[in-house]
């Protein structure tokens, strides 16, 4: 199974350097090697938990807390679709059973070809579009069977490849923090001032920082 | 297995009412712990009062006024303050613990009747006493793969945890091995390791033993008895120094499984797994319970197998042995090595009846793999909690004590983490205790006392040793914080490299500051007893010197050893070169343990008899002459001495196997077969004779020791007293200079090996990892060696092919191995009488090109 790539060690150990303790930046590594394979693999848990300084079990704890990371290996689309209570009353119950008609499968599994996961998901927050799904955490609001058959034919022949990356990825560009940037990463036991003060008025900062 | 909290001082009182009456108690202390210090049990199932508390589990909830009305708080989370108003027998109380027991039932399978805590099991306990007797859950339970086996000895079964964090804290907070953790949530939420990395913690074990249900179990225990058959014991571990105080627990006179018990002053309860399944090996295939022996054939060169003997001709064959050697070469023709595994009891007899009766000082209880006894006996002794007293900065100058002493280690790890104790760490490569330690600073082999003295003194303020000069800085200012008073724990850093080292660098930090005290980080079960009682060359029971030694001894002895005799090394080239006739094996292995084979090989074919007391015939006693079954830990009663110089009560649990006997009868017995009696006919009665005759054990009588209250052991004297033996710093060690071709051969020890006992333990056998040549990563260039490649390691005494490997915390310019590791001997590779061995390094070149190709590089 593919452990971190080079490259992305590369962006890892910047993604540490922003932050105070090497493991505050254990889920934005995970999100990382999620964007590389799409799903969290065992190796990958494992160079994360080197880079930040824990045991393999810590890391894994941690990201299977969380429903966006998967612990197996989904499609290339995640689709969810909410059945939440506004989106039940409006028509979630029935756009997921069409889900599953037109998929042939159930909620939690992936289609053989590889490109479809299905998901029954609570609340996504868009209760004034009702009924919505997610595609890849990308919104569609009010969708009827129609429009999923269509967001699944646009999906199949690349249509929405501009719109929506593959699973794992959450941003095409990514972040990048000039140095000199870098919001503050002295440790909380070093932090002898509250940084907006150090940064608003740095003469009263170090006075206090005197009287401290 | 008692959990109660350790008593305190209250140093600052407030009042707060339980239960309607008041009491006083400490300010701050925790809610649940005050109350249970006032005799109202607050059930529990996450509060442990050896870890922090987390609230999990939400059945320590109690009715609580702090003023602003009376609500449900969680005791454990709760700390005292003045006039708090608590009801842990209210109505609402009652019901928030029958709610919360309910609620962990739901889950929870109730497969009780084929549960390994089924009636020791505080659910089951706590849904008797405070449950709601009924359910209103009627679906189906969840189900789980059962049991899976975190590790080698844990098994879990996940359907039966109720998710305290006990289990999962303490591998995090106490064991500092975090391979364990809470996996998914919500109901799914479930203890695991990560796939493929077994919870390979040493200090497992006690994760079983705090869990508050059946979820962890022990394999070595599983299904082998109910607690209510079981015979209980409070003894004392001895399968290290470091006397953790256990419960030894038989059922049909085996025993079956050993717990830790609280005891403040040493283990807090924890035991390490060596020390929990060590006991396997009492019952363990190949035990002796008969003697045995070649006839009456003096070794000649077609040797008979060993046969089983009677006890009379068993004896009599180590008499005429003894007499024989006596009568060619006098006392000096007899010597021994071994006995640290004795009880003190055992050891007085064994020094009585070798240097009061026959008149010999070649005894040894250290197989050249200590330190000197000087050091120990010659300064004042300092107890684990002096190591541990926040704020106090402590000196290890020992080898790994968490591969040595575990329990020692975990006391460490914890004064350093959770009480601002500062560690300065001298290993002979970063351990255990490293990410800990506030410098660690590993020394080249042979130049300890050279970094020690740069520490003490100040010098040019470059590096020393191969040490930064930051470090040694650091550990400067650190040591000048002190007001002179530290604890330096000793123990012997490497098997390849003198101790006149260790000495040296001790002398330094003793004259330097005048408040040191020794920790001793001595491994063997009793070594600590051993050289109190006098096993050692030059030394009488009570760390008298030999030169000084009372009339006491001159008129209670048949004789006394007309001078100072030899040390372990001492012996054995002596054995080599013919001047030893008889050598008596007191449970030592010198082919395994000895620092150097080669020499221990010559002196155990130079020897003309050999004679080993032991429980099984390992590869030095095969070769004895005659070999006398000995008694076990948990067969037989005593005292034994831990590194503090702490008196340990040990009770008998089992009978021996056969006609296995406790070595002080044995002592006693050959004693009389020589024609002398010992007048020792009992361990209380041994015991009043040592403190009789012993300075250090003048005030400490049986009664005392047997005192329920003393439960914890009493601490002998730990200050040299006047005709005690004396510490003198030691001429400086002389080694060559490094040369650009030699490495220097660092040898350490790890928990898991190949030694009598661990093979022997189920549990722990197969445990012993192969070792790897490791060498620190710089120096992998200038060798041409690869991390992962083969090489070809070779010293004066002998050569191997080994893999190499990467290890930023070997020192530059040394290779590290692991002694009595499977795969390889290092004592092939050692020459005990050399200070600092040197060795070579060279790349295997066929292999290296092989790789190469394949790599296509």
């Amino acid at each position: 199974m593919p452990r971190l790539t080079p490259e992305n060690v590369r962006r890892a150990k910047e993604i540490i350097s922003r932050y105070p303790r090497p493991r505050s930046a254990l889920i934005p590594l995970l999100h990382l090697a999620q964007e590389q394979d799409g799903w969290l693999t065992e190796d990958a848990m494992e160079d994360v938990a080197e880079l930040v300084g824990v045991t393999p079990a810590q890391v894994i704890g941690t990201a299977s807390f969380y429903e966006m990371f998967k612990m197996e290996p989904v499609g290339r689309y995640v689709i969810n679709v909410c059945t939440n209570i506004s989106c039940l009353l409006l028509g979630g119950e029935t756009l997921l059973q069409h889900a599953e008609a037109t998929l042939g499968i159930k909620p939690g599994s992936t289609t053989e070809d590889g490109l479809f996961t299905l998901e029954d998901v609570e609340c996504v927050a868009a209760c004034t579009e009702a009924p919505c799904l997610q595609v890849n955490y990308r919104y569609f609001y009010r969708v009827t069977n129609d429009d999923f058959d269509r967001i699944l034919a646009d999906l199949r022949d690349g249509d929405l490849s501009r719109d929506i990356p593959e699973h794992g990825i959450l941003s095409r560009v990514p972040q990048r923090i000039p140095t000199g940037k870098v919001a503050n990463i002295t440790p909380p036991e070093d932090q002898r001032v509250p940084v907006w003060i150090e940064r608003a008025a740095p003469d009263k900062a170090a006075a206090g920082g005197d009287e401290a | 297995m008692s959990e109660a909290p350790a008593d305190i001082e209250i140093t600052d009182p407030v009042t707060i009412t339980l239960d309607g009456r008041q009491v006083v108690v400490q300010r701050g202390a925790l809610l649940i712990d005050a109350c249970e210090r006032n005799g109202v049990y607050i059930p529990r199932f996450c509060y442990h009062p050896r870890m922090r508390p987390v609230g999990m589990c939400r059945m320590c909830l109690v009715e609580v006024d702090t003023g602003r009305g009376a609500s449900l708080q969680p005791s454990c989370m709760l700390q005292c303050s003045s006039d708090m108003v608590v009801d842990t027998q209210s109505d609402k109380t009652r019901k928030a613990q029958e709610g919360v027991l309910e609620f962990l039932l739901l889950n929870h399978p109730l497969d009780c009747p084929v549960c390994d805590r089924g009636g020791e099991c505080p659910l089951q306990d706590q849904t008797v006493g405070y449950g709601p007797g009924e359910t209103r859950f009627v679906d189906e339970k969840r189900h789980y793969e059962k049991p899976i086996a975190i590790s080698r000895t844990v098994l879990l079964d996940r359907e039966r945890c109720i998710l305290c964090d006990r289990c999962t804290r303490f591998a995090k907070e106490v064991a500092g091995d975090p391979l364990i953790d809470f996996q998914d949530r919500g109901s799914r939420t479930q203890v695991n390791t990560f796939p493929n990395q077994p919870f390979a913690s040493y200090f497992s074990g006690n994760t079983v033993q705090i869990c508050p249900v059946g979820a962890l179990t022990a394999e070595p225990y599983r299904f082998k008895a109910r607690p209510w058959d079981l015979e209980i014991v409070e003894s004392s571990c001895t399968t290290c120094s470091v006397g953790c105080r256990v419960t030894i627990q038989s059922s049909r006179n085996q025993v079956l499984r050993c717990l830790g018990v609280d005891s403040d002053p040493v283990n807090w309860g924890w035991l390490c797994d060596k020390g929990r399944y060590g006991v396997e090996a009492l019952n363990a295939e190949g035990r002796l319970g008969v003697p045995l022996g070649r006839g009456r054939s003096v070794k000649t060169d077609d040797e008979t197998a060993l046969e089983e003997v009677s006890w009379a001709g068993a004896l009599r064959t180590a008499a005429d042995a003894i007499t024989s050697a006596l009568d060619r070469r006098g006392p000096e023709g007899v010597a021994v090595i071994g006995g640290a595994r004795l009880t003190n009891e055992a050891q007085y007899a064994w020094v009585k009846l070798l240097k009061g009766v026959i008149g010999t000082d070649n005894l040894d209880a250290q197989l050249g793999d200590g330190i000197p006894a000087e050091i120990v006996l010659g300064l004042p002794l300092a107890t684990i909690d002096d190591a541990c007293r926040p704020g106090s900065t402590t000196v290890v100058v020992s080898g790994d004590p968490k591969e040595e002493l575990p329990i020692l280690y975990l006391r460490l790890r914890h004064a350093a983490v959770q009480d601002g104790v500062n560690l300065i760490e001298i290993g002979p490569k970063a351990g255990g205790l490293t990410p800990y330690a506030t410098v660690a600073m590993h020394p080249l082999p042979g130049e300890l006392a050279d970094l020690v003295r740069a520490v003490v003194g100040g010098g040019a303020g470059g590096a020393v040793a191969g040490v930064d000069p930051a470090s040694i800085e650091r550990a400067r200012s650190l040591l000048a914080d002190t007001d002179g008073e530290m604890t330096l724990v000793v123990g012997r850093r490497s098997l390849s490299e003198d101790t006149g080292f260790t000495a040296d660098a001790v002398s330094v930090l003793v004259s330097a500051y005048d408040k040191v005290r020794i920790l001793p980080a001595l491994r063997r079960a009793n070594v600590l007893g051993a050289l109190t009682m006098g096993m050692a060359p030059g030394v009488l029971p009570g760390r008298v010197a030999l030169a000084a030694a009372p009339d006491a001894y001159s008129t209670r002895w048949p004789a006394l050893p007309a001078g100072r005799g030899l040390d372990t090394t001492g012996i054995l080239t002596a054995a080599a070169e013919g001047r030893i006739d008889t050598l008596i094996l007191l449970g030592a292995d010198p082919l395994t343990d000895f620092p150097d084979r080669d020499l221990a090989e010559r002196a155990l074919a130079g020897a003309r008899n050999v004679i080993a007391v032991d429980q099984f015939v390992n590869d030095s006693v095969r070769l004895a002459e005659v070999v006398l079954p000995a008694a076990g830990f948990a067969e037989c009663a005593g005292t034994t001495t831990n590194i503090e110089g702490r008196i340990l009560k040990l009770e008998q649990s089992t009978t021996p196997p056969g006609t296995a006997r406790p070595d002080w009868m044995i002592a006693a017995e050959l004693a009389a077969e020589l024609g002398s009696d010992l007048g020792l006919d009992s361990v209380e009665q041994i015991w009043k004779e040592i403190a009789e005759l012993s300075p250090s054990h003048v005030d400490l009588t049986w009664e005392m020791l047997s005192d329920p209250q003393n439960r914890d052991g009493l601490v002998a004297r730990g200050d040299p007293l006047p005709g005690s033996v004396r510490f003198e710093a030691p001429e400086p060690t002389a080694h060559r200079a490094l040369d650009s071709y030699s490495l220097r051969l660092v040898a350490t020890r790890k928990l898991y090996d190949e030694g009598t006992m661990v093979g022997r333990c189920r549990s722990c056998a197969g445990l012993a990892e192969e070792t790897a040549l490791a060498m620190n990563p710089h120096d992998f260039e200038r060798l041409g060696v690869e991390d992962g490649g083969r090489v070809t390691v070779s010293s004066k005494r002998g050569s191997t092919v080994i893999e190499a490997r990467g290890e930023a915390g070997v020192p530059r310019n040394s290779v590290a191995l692991v002694v009595n590791a499977p795969n390889f001997d290092v004592g092939t590779l050692i020459d005990a009488n050399d200070a600092v061995n040197e060795v070579r390094v060279e790349a295997l070149q066929s292999v290296a090109g092989e790789t190469g190709s394949e790599g296509g590089s």
